[in-house]
Parts: C-alpha cells; structure tokens; sequence
C-alpha cells in the first residue's frame, strides 16, 4: 500500500499540488484523473520522488519514502516500476537491452537468467521475438508494451503508469489497460494510473481520485462515478456529447 | 546570478562522482565513450593539425624577412606553438564543438523524453551512469589525440616549407630538434585534460538541465559549445600564467 499526506507542490509562484492525502491499496488499479493542468502528473512525480514536495509524505508500506536520502531510496526504487508517457525507451539499446538493463544494475544474474527473464517479459506483454528491434521500429502501443516489460522485469510491489493511452488508437488502448489490469492482480502490484481517457476509468477505475485545481475533489470507484453530484466531477466525465446522451439515458 | 549555475555545476559533478552502481556496466561504457570521443575525432583532429601546422609555417617565413635569423627558427617556431598553443587548445575548441555538442543534445534529447526519470526511478545515479563514463573517456582520449596533433601539425609545417621553398628539409629538421624544453609538453598534458574535463562537464551540465523540448536541446547544444570555449580559452590563459 503507499500512502500519501498533505502532499503540496509549487513552481515559482504556482502551487500546483495543494495538500493532498489519499490511500493506494495493493493488487488494485488505482487511477488519479483530472483535466489538463490539475496536477496529475506533478502528483505522480511527487510519490516516486522525481519532484520533491515542500510539505507531505509519501509512505510505502510503513517507509517514509519523503524522508529517505539517495542511498535509502534505492531499495524502494527497485520495487518500483513505472511506464512514462512517451514510454522513455533507451533509444541506443534494442528491446531486450531495454529490459535487461535493470537487471544488469541490481542483480548478479547470469546471461542466460537475464535473458530468460526478457523473455518471459517480452511473451507477458505479446512481444515474442522483438528482442532486435530498437525504439524507433517500434509502433507506439508496442513502445508501450516495451515499457511495460520493462516496468515488470524486476517484479515490482509498486507499478506506477503516467498516461498509457496517449496517442494510441482505443483497440490498443483497451489491450494496455487490460495488459495493466491483468499484471497488477497477478503480481499483485499496488499500480497507479494517472490519466483523462474516460475508457481507461470505465474499463480499470477500481479506486479513482479526481483532481482539480491541485486538490482532491472526489474519490470513489467506476461504479460511482455515475451518481456523484460533484459539478467539476461531472463536468469532467461527460464532457463530450456522447457521454452527456448516455447521462440523459 | 552566476552563482546558482555554478552551484548547480558543482552538485552535478559531486553526483558524479558517487560510487557507480556496478563497476562492469560502467567499464563497458567508458569503452564505449573512448571509442566515440578518441577515434571518432580522430579524422578532423587530423586534417585541421596538418593545415595549422602548414599555414604556421608558411606565415612565420613570411614574417622572417632579416637574414640574420636563420631559417631553422621556422622549425623552432612551428614545434613550440605547436605543443603549446595549437594543438591543445584549437583541438579542444574543435572537439567543444563536435564532442561538445553531441554530449548536450545527447543527454538533452535523453531529459526531454524522459529517459533520464527512467534511470531514476530504476533507482540508478543517472549522473554517474550519464556523465562519468564520458570525462573519463575524454580525459584519456583527448591527450592522446593532442600527441598526435602535435605530430601532424608538424608534419603539415615540414610538408608546407618544404614544398613551398620557405625553409628546406634539414633546416626545419634541425629547428624542430634544437633547444627543446622537455617541460613544454608537461604543460600541453596538462591544458589537454583541463580542457577535455571542461567539455565533458559543461556539455554534459547544459544537457542534464535541459527543460522543454527540442528547440531547447538545440539551444542547450549551442550553449555548451560557447561556454566551452569561452571556459577552455580562460583556462589556457590561466595555466599559461601559473606554468610558463
């Protein structure tokens, strides 16, 4: 489970996370969503340490991560697993460097280990054989499954995913929320998802946090979303005339 | 105001040099970068020594009009500029360029698709693992790239004399071999680590905080090349100062 506090963050004179608190529970998918510029992303950044909050804490199973210094931080960074927007392949290596490389820094394994275990990554996410390839041969959705391997080589407790439909036509975004949902029940993964596609909420939202204007507005699960009577909840949700119909329905 | 960057500097190069991760991986990569940084430039070292060395020669004839100097004073000439001047610094501001540049856009182009967060949050020091294997690399390729700059640039001047008749064969010959100072070449050592130390950091500074896209990895591009120089030409004159 990881825990955040009171979480604040500002750029200059902008105060882009504004205190929040919320519980992420394990072997469930839990998304944060939001419209452009409430703070999804910066939120994310926060929790695996790549900004560092002013004020808050982010715990991971009882670890004040906030707290850690560079050399403490380590060993909850090899439990963590994170798929980037644009999918952040290392362009000078091909797909199974890709996915070796943290293997190659934090285990003695040997060759053969390593590469049984790229393979076995590369069949989970239905890549068998790409192991030559390099990023730029690679469609966007299969960059993502790349980076989805990548994320699970080293078995992570925590799987965090910034954006994973992103330019991606929605047959291949369903198979990557599906790809996310089906690993994180099968290594039972505290996962986190930040996004704005509506599908991947119907589809994955076990426990959604919307976000506006750098606070928490909302939280519940798909079931709910529904029936809130939030305005910027709603407004967010059935933004487009499609899904206005279906709430008139 | 000068004084955040140059905080910044030296936090980044503090990081740098933390204790690597695995010794191995960083073994393959200095490799790697040595490969890159020495034989890569290995062919415009090349061709801009031996025409330094030429036009050297040939200007210094032009300007030795009195008869009582003789002609080996050419020979003396082009050897001291050489070891002293030209080789470690024109090739260092060559290579702020060429290396320089491909260091910044390298590791800018790396920040913008977030492949550096990628290392860090796999938990690696991405400074070291980005930025030591290419000092490193630089630091012992770069001497070596100035010895052989210093023996092309005077192969161009013997080439350049002797063909245009400004000063025969033996007189060079007998210029480049008389009254050397052994210490000329200590100093010429030590300005091409400096120098190869300040391209990779620098580069490797304005790649590492590149913020934006692409249009500001081009600018981080530029910007390394011209603090680079403006950096390599104040440390020649300080190590000129101290040492000669």
């Amino acid at each position: 489970m990881i825990e955040i506090r009171n979480i604040q963050k500002t750029f200059g004179e902008n105060q882009v996370i504004k205190g929040i608190s919320a519980e992420f529970k394990e072997g469930m998918c839990n998304l944060i969503i939001g419209g452009s510029g409430s703070g999804k992303t910066t939120l994310l950044k926060c929790m695996v340490g790549l900004h560092e909050p002013e004020e808050g804490s982010v715990i991971y199973d009882a670890r004040n991560f906030t707290r850690m210094n560079f050399q403490s931080r380590i060993e909850i960074r090899t439990e963590i697993g994170m798929l980037f927007q644009g999918s952040a392949l290392f362009d000078s290596m091909n797909v199974e460097d890709n996915i070796m490389f943290p293997i190659n820094m934090f285990t003695d394994q040997n060759h053969k280990e390593k590469l049984d275990r790229a393979n076995f990554c590369l069949e989970r996410v239905n890549l068998a054989g790409k192991n030559k390839l390099f990023p730029a041969e690679l469609s966007g959705g299969m960059k993502k499954r790349v980076g989805i391997a990548r994320a699970i080589a080293m078995n992570p407790k925590y799987l965090f995913v910034d954006e994973p439909n992103s330019g991606l036509d929605p047959k291949t975004a369903i198979v990557i929320d599906e790809l996310i949902q089906e690993l994180t029940v099968e290594y039972k993964t505290t996962t986190i998802v930040v996004t704005h596609d509506m599908n991947s909420v119907m589809g994955i939202g076990e426990n959604i946090i919307f976000l506006h204007e750098g606070k928490k507005w909302w939280e519940g699960s798909n079931k709910e979303i529904y029936q809130t009577d939030n305005v910027e909840l709603n407004e967010f949700v059935f933004a487009s005339k499609f899904m206005k119909a279906l709430q008139k329905k | 105001m000068i004084f955040h960057p140059l905080g910044k500097y030296i936090l980044l190069l503090k990081a740098v040099f933390r204790r690597p991760e695995k010794w191995n991986i960083y073994r393959s990569e200095i490799l790697h970068e040595m490969v890159s940084i020495g034989v890569g430039s290995l062919g415009i070292i090349s061709i801009i020594s031996l025409f330094l060395g030429a036009v050297t020669t040939v200007q210094t004839a032009f300007q030795l009009v009195s008869d009582f100097i003789p002609k080996s004073v050419i020979g003396m000439i082009v050897r001291d500029s050489a070891i002293l001047e030209l080789s470690p610094t024109i090739s260092a501001i060559v290579l702020a360029g060429k290396v320089g540049s491909s260091i910044a856009s390298q590791i800018g182009t790396m920040r913008v698709t977030e492949q550096i967060d990628a290392l860090e949050i796999m938990g690696i020091n991405s400074p070291g693992y980005l930025i030591l294997p290419k000092i490193i690399g630089a630091v012992t390729m770069i001497p070596l790239l100035v010895i052989i700059s210093i023996g092309l640039t005077i192969t161009g001047g013997y080439i350049a004399g002797t063909a245009s008749g400004a000063v025969t064969g033996q007189d060079f010959i007998n210029g480049i071999t008389s009254t050397f100072i052994p210490f000329t070449f200590t100093v010429s050592m030590v300005k091409s680590v400096i120098f190869a130390f300040i391209i990779t950091s620098v580069s490797a500074y304005q790649g590492f905080y590149t913020d934006g896209g692409a249009l500001e990895v081009g600018r981080s591009s530029t910007k390394a090349v011209v603090i680079s120089c403006i950096a390599i030409l104040f440390t020649d004159y300080l190590v000129a100062q101290l040492l000669l």
